[in-house]
């Protein structure tokens, strides 16, 4: 594969771009693979690439019934951060992290990852309580955060109104390394090195049954045909359920519609990421100059990718009361994705009933800014059978009641 | 030159002439112009800069579409970026400026990128910027982001208002054209509630420019008259400026009104935001037209036909002295016509198509204008502005056979059904072959809550693209009686898709190509995309960012679709559309969150004795909706000083808590002991009649939930008090497991909370105070720890219970909200005696700590069982079942390794901080450091003067008086002893007098 | 958006005037229950696309709760109906066959 960099796009330009290639192929399926995943989202694509990278699987399939990165890898807000709580999180946000500083380089794409710093505001006294203890936390896991003053808030983030009236601003938490990213480059640019290292992504092919044998898994049923595999994934987020239903064991899993909204693009006028749990709202500034807006979720279950307005009408609401220039912009575009949510809210990496198969799902709202750390700790899990990083997120906790809540601080928001 | 011309303009008044600024020119137009048609009436093409290159941009329609005259509008607290001056009214004193350029927008130092575009194709920045790594966040990514945006950021707070309005109807009908008054005409007559909106100031949508005629009179004759009999229906409610932005599941419509974007500072709302209700949407939202794909077409005075005919006849704009024509349909040539018979040039028309035209292709010889078939541009020649054409055989590859000179082309590629309210929420599409568009498959309509489609569409929005036809259609739709309205318009030939022109252009002419004009997408970028890799639509959008500029892809869309299609060797359906997102065009964040902002966001709950807090010094805390006194400062003082000296008062002397906000809960039926029971993780039936009882409730999943004191009112009543923030969520889950799960069970309940004023009378002057007020036997004898009694006191009827949450000699007083108030002033003036002074909650914390007694919400997480407290006391062994028994037998949750509460003390005196945690030995295997406990709450301990705290450690009651280490966040060490975590009067001496 | 009739106002109410509360129809598992059971009973959901049976709470009009039959794809309502009864009844799965024939859900079909 060619390598992108300024002088490759520079050598083109006088060819007029004729000598690019294609950035993955488009293979038929062969009929047995070491290893398929199923689903082509951003963590089904990371599994895969540190399968090969880390572990020499490189005879992989990532099967997508749709198009690649084209679920909520590509319909979230692009927050990237890991000031998590509880020590399973901080780990796997904080290797995920991590490896997004390096990933343009690692992955010859750049995914634009932007560390320009994320804060939560704290606007009650509780919020302040809950934030000083997870800066403790973070110090003794690794994660660089403070707590810091109104005063240094308002100077990181001059339209914030930091005086209230409802929710005066008394402080936030900050994560001077997290940020944003290019959502799409990431599915993209993972996608690309996968192929390079001569995996099959599959796309427009759907499983439509997984097949097993004495209680282990041997492959699926696909509109594409059946294909074999000693070892299978499933990273299908929403959709983990009917996957979950077609290996035959359930999922403490529900699927739930999330919006987010874009304004039109503006100058840049803001530059961190700012999460206000307290009104459930979360602003930033895309590099095209739009203001990327989310809250909370829907309540009820639906599988629909919309949502209802009155919550649109919350967040906006909630985010002018923090930010009241954002009263004379104008929403560009709403759009809603499926989030997939568990018992205690936290994510699900583990093996299932059923041996050779291994789930990842349960992201819920804070999926993409895992991928690379959920990537690396499921591919270690699938070629190893153990990971620190995944040990804490196994199905088995929700029958002990070992649950990992980051609502303790962190409210609903992730 | 463009220039108002001396006649015509249907929708301008002459005689009313307004002042305008652009860019520091002083500029007029008159009453009834946009910005647009006025800028352009004074010569002003030229109205902004695009994204990307930074290329000069002219106006290119004359509607909502519009990606390219994008204006910083007004000033200070009235600042809009982004404005679209062809939606924009003009007024007396508008101020605008272009967006998107530095210095001006004559000369744009930006400008340069597109003189790089060969270096910088679609997806560039993917590609480059990748080292050296910090590069990207502070070299390329500023300016990137400089370079990108549009308007400028507002700075001041928002001067107007805004409000919601509710709406319910049978059929809301989005479009004041023909077809959506023909509906409007039909559904109104039928009797049925019906809300028709028009997204412009006027009526009637195309059909009065392009000089259709219908039921045999001119289209703005049928207009009028069919207004005036809508305006006649009582069950017709008719709004312009007013747009559908979206459409939701079950009938949810959002009109979008611009009330006073013409007239800023008018009385009344800006914006409103109409949330309707109603059991059909039409949609007759008509078509936009298409942009063909040349060479150069992005330069100022290329413009759709349709916007040309538009300024013209709405406005009495030319936008210039010779305009050559390009199309491939018959539409186009009523721009021609329109342009030839105001006078001015139009040395050629070029269609694309070897027929040509029918009918209007001989109005077109007999008025004089050259036509020339199965021709194309294959280049626009100009800067800013352009100057001529070339023209060649679209068979071809665009050897130019002639140059024409010019300063407008007139463009048509085709027209796209506006499907956009369709589509929202699900409505599918059919792409129609003949004409070359996709439109509303009506047999797979977006579902209601019944199955049924909710949404129809019609005329030019369902594909009716003639005015017969779209008035038969609307007709059609709404199921009018006898026949359609009959119309006339001299469209015959049919259109022929052209999706790039010539045919077979080289590199060269496709790279200047533009498929989106403000985002620079341009022809070739499509097809890169598509020979790499990126062949799914949503793939070759986000690659190219096609379709993603302020105007959604509404000019582009199509033309790109067609494109990708084209490389990749398949057809146009079969790549498929990406999806509609509401809003059709972008509406007001201020709209979408309406009135409810500013002291109005959240209302804030107020006790009765919350105006004494207020006038008295009190600090505000936000305890769920409620606002509590922290503190209450006295001159001077600091906060910390003021809570110091509240418990010091209270200990030793009165201390007087508004406890209003504390849940009350009425519980009440045969078989509410049972429920109690069921409830709470302690046994409550068998509390007798006169006693209270700490309870505690767990969720299912077996963790705390909420605490509180419940006193059994008589046989088959109990009171439940609950935490402040609890009550709504502690009577929600109580009526929760009532309905649904026990509810053959006899019990009623009664969220009581705002029907009291609660104070809490504490310290060793208690009893004296209120014995002073007089009326019931307050003694210890009487009134015993632990008991309540109904009485009176100084004359209110009371409810007193013995309780303490301090240690100290302590009633909490009960009497009806109303009297909340003058019960408190009573109880401060008998108190003033007695030293009384009012505590706030911060002081309220510090007691209960130093009796060691937790609090929801800092001892407790979400993720603390009642063991981990210490508090197996309080959770019966004798009962079967209660709600979280279950859960807490699992095994994580009678591991004996977790963390249980004690008291900690710091070793130096000093104050633990909040929430940090204890230090173990090594690091667990993800490299962080381990842990054995943490601090839940901490404070300064007037009473023993020194730190305090409470914390959860791992084997922490087995290990008293060992000391742990708990790192600050700066890294140095506090040591703190482990103790008991009851610091102060053990024996509760002060408590049982 | 959604609209649904309480059973108990008879009112139909806006999405904004209900809460949502899950799957209807879960079967409690309290002490002497296994932990494979207890589990189901917290956490395992069926989650279906398509037919769903769910709660609803009245939350600011009559306070009731109230059970719903939804599809989780369309948004379709098949009917509401009291929340004191163990599974849904006859007329809902009527109303459900009609329009979804050979649906299922756990047991129910």
């Amino acid at each position: 594969m060619k390598r992108y960099s300024a002088f490759a796009v520079a050598r083109e330009a006088f060819r007029h771009h004729t000598g690019w290639e294609r950035a993955w192929r488009s293979p038929e399926p062969k009929s047995h693979y070491d290893v398929i995943i199923i689903g082509a989202g951003g963590h089904g694509l990371a599994t895969a690439y540190y399968l090969g990278k880390n572990h020499g699987i490189k005879n992989v399939a990532v099967l997508e019934k749709g198009w690649l990165g084209g679920g909520n890898t590509g319909r979230n807000t692009t927050i990237i951060r890991s000031n998590y709580l509880q020590d399973p999180s901080a780990a796997i946000y904080e290797k995920a992290r991590s490896l997004y500083e390096d990933l343009s380089q690692d992955l010859n794409y750049n995914i634009m990852f932007s560390p320009r710093g994320v804060m939560m505001l704290a606007q009650t006294e509780h919020e302040i309580r809950g934030y000083q203890r997870t800066a403790h936390a973070n110090t003794l896991q690794g994660v660089a955060t403070e707590f810091i003053s109104p005063k240094r808030v308002k100077e990181l983030c001059p339209i914030i109104d930091i005086s209230g009236p409802r929710y005066p601003v008394l402080g936030a938490l900050w994560q001077p390394r997290g940020g944003t990213a290019r959502h799409d480059a990431v599915a993209w640019g993972y996608a690309r090195a996968c192929s390079d290292m001569g995996m099959d992504i599959i796309q427009k092919c759907e499983v439509t049954a997984i097949k097993q044998e004495g209680g282990r898994v041997t492959g699926v049923e696909t509109t594409k045909g059946a294909i074999g595999c000693n070892k299978m994934g499933i990273v299908v987020a929403g959709n983990s359920g009917q996957a979950a239903e077609m290996a035959g064991f359930r999922l403490p899993i529900e699927s739930v519609p999330l919006q987010a909204l874009v304004s039109e693009p503006i100058k840049p006028c803001m530059d961190v990421v700012v999460m206000a749990n307290t009104v459930h709202g979360y602003l930033s500034q895309s590099d095209k100059g739009e203001m990327v807006i989310g809250g909370g979720t829907d309540g009820h279950n639906a599988y629909t990718q919309r949502g209802s307005f009155h919550h649109v009408e919350e967040t906006v609401r909630a985010l002018i009361e923090t930010f009241p220039m954002i009263s004379r912009l104008k929403m560009l575009r709403q759009w809603g994705g499926i989030v997939d949510i568990t018992g205690d809210r936290s994510p699900i990496l583990s093996t299932t009933p059923l041996d050779g198969c291994f789930i990842n799902c349960g992201w819920g709202t804070g999926g993409f800014k895992a991928i690379p750390g959920s990537g690396f700790g499921m591919a270690q899990l699938m070629a190893t059978g153990h990971s620190p990083l995944t040990e804490q997120f196994g199905l088995n906790r929700f029958r002990e009641g070992r649950f990992i809540d980051e609502s303790v601080a962190a409210g609903v928001a992730h | 030159m463009s220039t108002r011309l001396n006649t015509g303009g249907r929708l301008i008044d002459r005689t009313q002439i307004q002042n305008f600024s652009f860019n520091g020119k002083q500029l007029s137009g008159f009453a009834g112009d946009n910005l647009a048609s006025a800028l352009l009436a004074n010569d002003q093409m030229l109205m902004g800069r695009s994204f990307k290159y930074h290329r000069p941009r002219g106006v290119v329609t004359s509607d909502g579409s519009e990606p390219n005259a994008l204006m910083n509008l007004g000033e200070e607290g009235r600042f809009e970026p982004n404005a679209r001056a062809t939606t924009t009214p003009l007024f007396e004193g508008l101020y605008a400026q272009s967006q998107n350029h530095f210095p001006s927008l004559e000369f744009d130092v930006g400008a340069v990128n597109a003189k790089l575009a060969r270096f910088l194709p679609a997806g560039f920045y993917y590609k480059m910027f990748i080292h050296p790594r910090p590069f990207w966040k502070h070299i390329y990514e500023p300016i990137i982001r400089h370079s990108a945006g549009l308007g400028k950021a507002p700075k001041a707070r928002d001067l107007d208002t805004y409000e919601h309005f509710y709406a319910f109807c049978d059929v809301a009908i989005v479009g004041g054209g023909i077809a959506g008054l023909q509906a409007a005409l039909i559904a109104g007559a039928a009797g049925k509630d019906v809300i028709l909106m028009e997204q412009d100031g006027h009526w009637g949508g195309r059909a009065p420019v392009d000089g259709d005629i219908i039921d045999g009179q001119p289209a703005e004759d049928w207009i009028s008259a069919t207004l005036k009999a809508l305006e006649a229906m009582e069950n017709v409610t008719l709004r312009t400026s007013m747009q559908g932005s979206g459409v939701y599941d079950h009938g949810y419509l959002l009109g979008y009104q611009r009330l006073a974007d013409g007239a800023p500072g008018a009385d009344g709302p800006r914006h409103r935001l109409w949330r309707i209700r109603t059991k059909q949407i039409v949609a007759a939202t008509g078509a936009i037209e298409r942009p063909l794909s040349f060479a150069g077409n992005d330069i100022p005075g290329v413009v759709l036909a349709s916007a040309v005919r538009d300024y013209l006849v709405n406005f009495g704009v030319s936008l210039g002295d010779r305009t050559v024509v390009v199309t491939n349909n018959d539409t186009a040539y009523l721009t021609a016509l329109a342009m030839k018979d105001a006078g001015l040039e139009v040395p050629l028309i070029v269609d694309a198509r070897t027929g040509g035209a029918g009918a209007l292709g001989e109005a077109a010889k007999a008025a004089g204008i050259r036509v020339e078939t199965g021709k194309g541009i294959s280049s626009v020649k100009g800067g800013k502005r352009v100057t001529s054409v070339e023209i060649c055989a679209q068979a071809g590859e665009g050897a130019p056979l002639e140059e024409i000179a010019c300063d407008v082309v007139a463009m048509s590629g085709g027209w796209s059904p506006v499907v956009h309210l369709w589509s929202h929420c699900g409505g599918k599409l059919i792409w129609n072959e003949a004409e070359a568009m996709f439109a509303p498959d009506p047999e797979r309509g977006p579902i209601g809550a019944d199955g049924a489609a909710f949404v129809t569409t019609a005329g030019a929005a369902s594909g009716a693209m003639t005015t017969a036809a779209a008035l038969a259609d609307a007709h059609t739709k709404l199921g009018g009686p006898g026949q359609p309205t009959p119309a006339q318009d001299p469209l015959t030939n049919p259109i022929e898709p052209v999706w790039m022109m010539p045919q077979s252009a080289s590199y060269k002419l496709r790279s200047k190509a533009w498929l989106d004009f403000q985002n620079d997408v341009k022809v070739s970028d499509v097809q890169l995309a598509a020979r790499e890799g990126f062949e799914s639509v949503e793939h070759a959008k986000r690659y190219t960012t096609l379709g993603m500029a302020t105007d959604q892809g509404k000019l582009s869309n199509i033309n790109g679709l067609a494109v990708l299609a084209n490389q990749l060797g398949t057809d146009i359906p079969s790549v498929g559309t990406t999806t509609f997102r509401p809003p059709y065009t972008p509406i007001s964040m201020a709209a979408i969150a309406g009135e409810a902002r500013g002291e109005i966001f959240q209302p804030i709950r107020k006790t009765p004795m919350h105006d004494w807090h207020a006038q008295n010094g009190a600090h505000w805390e936000p305890v769920g909706h409620w606002r509590r006194a922290y503190t209450y400062l006295r001159g001077e003082e600091t906060i910390s000083e003021a809570v110091q000296r509240e418990v010091k008062n209270t200990r030793e002397a009165l201390g007087l808590l508004d406890a209003s906000t504390l849940g009350k809960i009425i519980v009440k039926g045969p078989d509410a002991g049972k429920f109690l029971d069921m409830m709470y993780t302690n046994m409550m039936s068998n509390l007798k009649v006169g006693r209270c009882r700490y309870g505690l409730m767990c969720s299912e999943n077996g963790f705390l939930s909420d605490d509180g004191v419940v006193a059994r009112i008589d046989e088959d009543t109990w009171l439940c008090h609950t935490t402040t923030g609890g009550a709504d969520r502690i009577h929600g889950h109580m009526e929760e497991w009532l309905q649904t799960e026990w509810w053959d069970w006899k019990v009623y309940t009664a969220n009581v909370t705002e029907q009291y004023a609660q104070v809490a009378v504490v310290g060793p002057n208690a009893r004296k105070v209120l014995e002073k007020l007089g009326g019931m036997d307050v003694s210890a004898e009487a009134l015993t720890f632990m008991g309540w009694a109904d009485g009176t006191l100084g004359g209110f009827e009371v409810r007193a219970y013995r309780i303490s949450f301090s240690g100290e000699l302590s009633y909490e007083i009960a009497v009806p909200a109303a009297q909340g108030r003058a019960f408190w002033d009573a109880l401060m003036e008998a108190g003033e005696e007695f030293g009384v002074m009012p505590y706030g909650t911060e002081c309220l914390h510090i007691m209960r700590a130093e009796k060691g007694f937790i609090m929801i919400g800092d001892e407790s997480d979400g993720t603390v069982i009642p063991q981990d407290l210490g508090l197996s006391w309080a959770i019966s062994k004798k009962k079967e079942d209660f709600i979280g028994k279950r859960a807490q037998l699992r095994s994580h949750m009678t591991d004996p390794n977790r963390w249980k509460l004690v008291g900690l003390e710091t070793v130096d005196g000093s104050v633990l901080p909040d929430g940090a945690y204890a230090v173990a030995e090594g690091a667990n295997a993800n490299g962080q450091r381990n842990t054995q406990g943490r601090v839940t709450s901490t404070y300064h301990s007037p009473t023993l003067d020194r730190g305090i705290a409470m914390g959860l450690v791992l084997h922490g009651p087995d290990r008293m008086g060992e000391t742990l280490d708990f790192p600050r966040v700066d890294g140095t060490v506090v040591k703190a002893r482990i103790v008991d975590p009851v610091f102060f009067d053990p024996e509760g001496e002060k408590q049982n007098v | 958006m959604l609209i649904l009739t309480c059973p108990n106002c008879g009112e139909a109410k806006d999405e904004t005037e209900l809460h949502a509360g899950g799957e209807a129809h879960l079967k409690r598992f309290g002490p002497g229950s296994s932990d494979a059971d207890f589990e189901a009973y917290l956490f395992e959901r069926e989650n279906p696309k398509g037919v769903h049976f769910e709660r609803w709470h009245c939350a600011p009009g009559c306070g009731k709760w109230f059970h719903a039959a939804r599809c989780t794809m369309t948004n379709e309502v098949f009917g509401t109906y009291s929340a004191q009864t163990t599974e849904p009844p006859e007329n809902i799965k009527d109303a459900i066959t009609a329009k979804r024939p050979g649906w299922h859900w756990r047991q129910f079909s």
